[in-house]
């Protein structure tokens, strides 16, 4: 197995800043090079990248690769794996964190089969094996009702991270990184997919992946009107509503509400679960909510096995209750 | 049209977590005494998309699946439900293949069918849930993809997709041939009809081994299962009762209260 040197960071930026799980990977991936005795780095790609370029150095990055090019801004992921490629013959490092975000799910696996090296995907939990040196990689599989540790045989070791699974770094403002400019190519004809149209129907009120407290209905509701109740509720909770699969699947509420491993990740200070059993793909979005409250008329649902409190019954009778109860002690 | 469907036979995902069973030694889920495999959820979807193409424009159906071993009722669904084709990559080695084997393994039987116009896979598997091989293979026979597609449409050598976005969706289109990943979001797929069923378990499906292939799977693994575990769970539910459904409503918000959490 080739060596390679350090940890490398696979920065992502939202209107030229820094995302948060950015920040989460170069929290673990801090840890990962301390284990190794190598140093962290991060690279950006884009263009317009020396506002992040310093928000990473502060965040713990000692160099940052900067592959500038127009084609990735548009979050094109041939090109982005067409200039990643490029920087890891630059910088080679041995282990490659990237996001598992829209764009990184997709860019990891690629990047892996173009290099020829191993891939973890989803990765919750990252360590070094003190003998092989190599990383352990714990991932949730059978829809979370396992976990895998799995260990890869090429180098860089390439790691897809899932968001939210790791604690944002700490900022250090005195701290200057290296800024390294890698001159990317990136031939147009590399992009063989073309977007027609992009329609964002961003949803009105608390986003979703934010909210402080989210109320959700399940199967169990049997219809779109109930998540009109919900919605009474979550805002006089100053949340949002979410929904599992099966409720999107049925049209009931639209699929941008869905929780779950095929769809959001929350990590909400309260989660109010109606009608959900709590399949743990469904729990897969939502087991780091720090608080889970679960209404269900079967006492035996797996969601009881995750929630701190729960009511058995008939939410068409408790959550109306429940409701006005609220707005008498939120007022 | 020549569209081949990727699909995979998986431990049925819809187990209650009471029963599901790890083998820690042999590092595998271990089925539930009686119970049936089924065809992986998003390619049964996958499926539904290529039925839908072949009505709208015509074509035909091969579906390619690779395992260990297969239950013939399960795999021979994807041919009730409409297949022309119904192509086993069966060898023991496929026990412990990791995505990049996969990948590999399906892509030599791809070049092995020879021309086609569209690959269709589901976004991901519900076993592993890698959403890695549809990436692997697109990488491998060199062709655009496009993922997460809530709609397929094809028309003057090009495919049109909807992708589900974080948002909304995205319009994404290119050049045939590619592969497209398809999302739940697509719909659900049809349920065999008895003539289809009938029609299914007469026909015998192609099988092809390791020796038909050329691939050696020790050289394509990049991934070691180190261990394979059901995490603990650890946390306590507090049942709230109440005289009624009514009261119980009320109790629950009055401890929420209490926990400061309202």
């Amino acid at each position: 197995m080739p060596e390679g040197n350090g940890v490398l960071v696979v920065g992502e930026l939202s209107e030229a800043r820094l995302i948060a799980t950015t920040s989460e990977l170069l929290n673990a991936g801090g840890k990962l090079a301390n284990s190794l005795g190598q140093p962290l780095h991060a690279v950006l790609l884009g263009t317009n990248l020396s506002n992040a370029s310093e928000e990473a150095a502060s965040l713990g990055a000692g160099k940052v690769f900067l592959a500038e090019h127009p084609l990735l801004d548009e979050g094109h992921v041939e090109a982005h794996v067409t200039a990643l490629q490029q920087v890891c013959q630059q910088a080679q490092p041995s282990v490659l964190l990237i996001a598992r975000t829209q764009l990184g799910r997709e860019v990891g696996p690629r990047l892996a089969f173009r290099l020829g090296v191993g891939l973890a995907q989803d990765a919750v939990g990252v360590s070094v094996d003190p003998d092989t040196k190599k990383l352990l990689v714990t991932r949730p599989v059978y829809g979370g009702n396992a976990l895998a540790v799995v260990a890869l045989s090429c180098i860089p070791q390439i790691v897809t991270v899932r968001p939210k699974a790791f604690e944002v770094a700490a900022k250090d403002e005195s701290l200057r990184g290296e800024v390294v400019r890698v001159p990317v190519e990136i031939p147009t004809s590399v992009v063989r997919t073309r977007v027609v149209e992009r329609v964002s129907g961003e949803a009105a009120g608390v986003k979703l992946e934010e909210a402080r407290v989210v109320v959700a209905g399940g199967r169990g509701l049997g219809g779109p009107e109930p998540f009109q109740e919900l919605e009474k509720l979550a805002k006089l909770l100053g949340g949002t509503i979410g929904a599992s699969r099966p409720a999107c699947d049925a049209g009931w509420i639209d699929a941008r509400s869905q929780i779950g491993l095929t769809g959001k990740t929350i990590t909400p200070d309260l989660y109010v679960a109606v009608a959900i059993s709590g399949a743990c793909q469904h729990m897969a979005g939502c087991s780091g909510a720090k608080v889970i409250v679960a209404v269900n008329n079967d006492p035996k649902a797996d969601i009881f096995k995750e929630a701190q409190y729960g009511v058995v019954g008939d939410w068409r009778k408790i959550l109306p209750a429940f409701t006005e109860a609220v707005r008498e002690l939120v007022r | 049209m020549k569209i081949i469907v990727c699909a995979k036979q998986v431990l049925d995902p819809e187990t209650p977590s009471s029963i599901f069973k790890i083998d820690r030694d042999a590092k595998r889920a271990v089925p539930p005494p009686g119970a049936d495999p089924v065809v992986n959820g998003f390619d049964e979807i996958a499926m539904e998309a290529a039925l839908r193409i072949k009505a709208s424009v015509g074509g035909s159906i091969t579906v390619v699946s690779m395992g260990r071993s297969f239950v013939m009722d399960v795999i021979k669904k994807p041919l009730a439900m409409g297949a022309d084709e119904l192509i086993l990559l069966q060898d023991d080695a496929f026990e412990t293949a990791d995505s990049f084997v996969t990948a590999n393994v399906l892509a030599a039987a791809i070049r092995r069918i020879g021309k086609f116009d569209l690959i269709l896979c589901g976004r991901q598997a519900s076993d592993w849930d890698n959403a890695q091989v549809p990436l692997g293979l697109a990488e491998l026979l060199d062709l655009p993809c496009l993922t997460f597609a809530k709609n397929v449409e094809l028309s003057n050598g090009s495919v049109r997709v909807q992708r589900v976005t974080p948002d909304g969706h995205e319009v994404l289109e290119a050049a045939l041939p590619a592969l497209v990943t398809v999302s739940n979001e697509l719909g659900e797929p049809r349920t065999p009809s008895i003539k289809g069923i009938m029609a299914s378990t007469r026909a015998t499906p192609t099988v092809w081994g390791l020796g038909d292939l050329g691939v050696d799977p020790s050289s394509c693994a990049r991934v070691e299962l180190v261990e394979l575990f059901i995490p603990a769970r650890e946390k306590r539910c507090e049942m709230i009762e109440g005289e009624d459904d009514t009261d119980a409503g009320r109790k629950l918000a009055l401890k929420l209260r209490e926990a400061k959490l309202i």
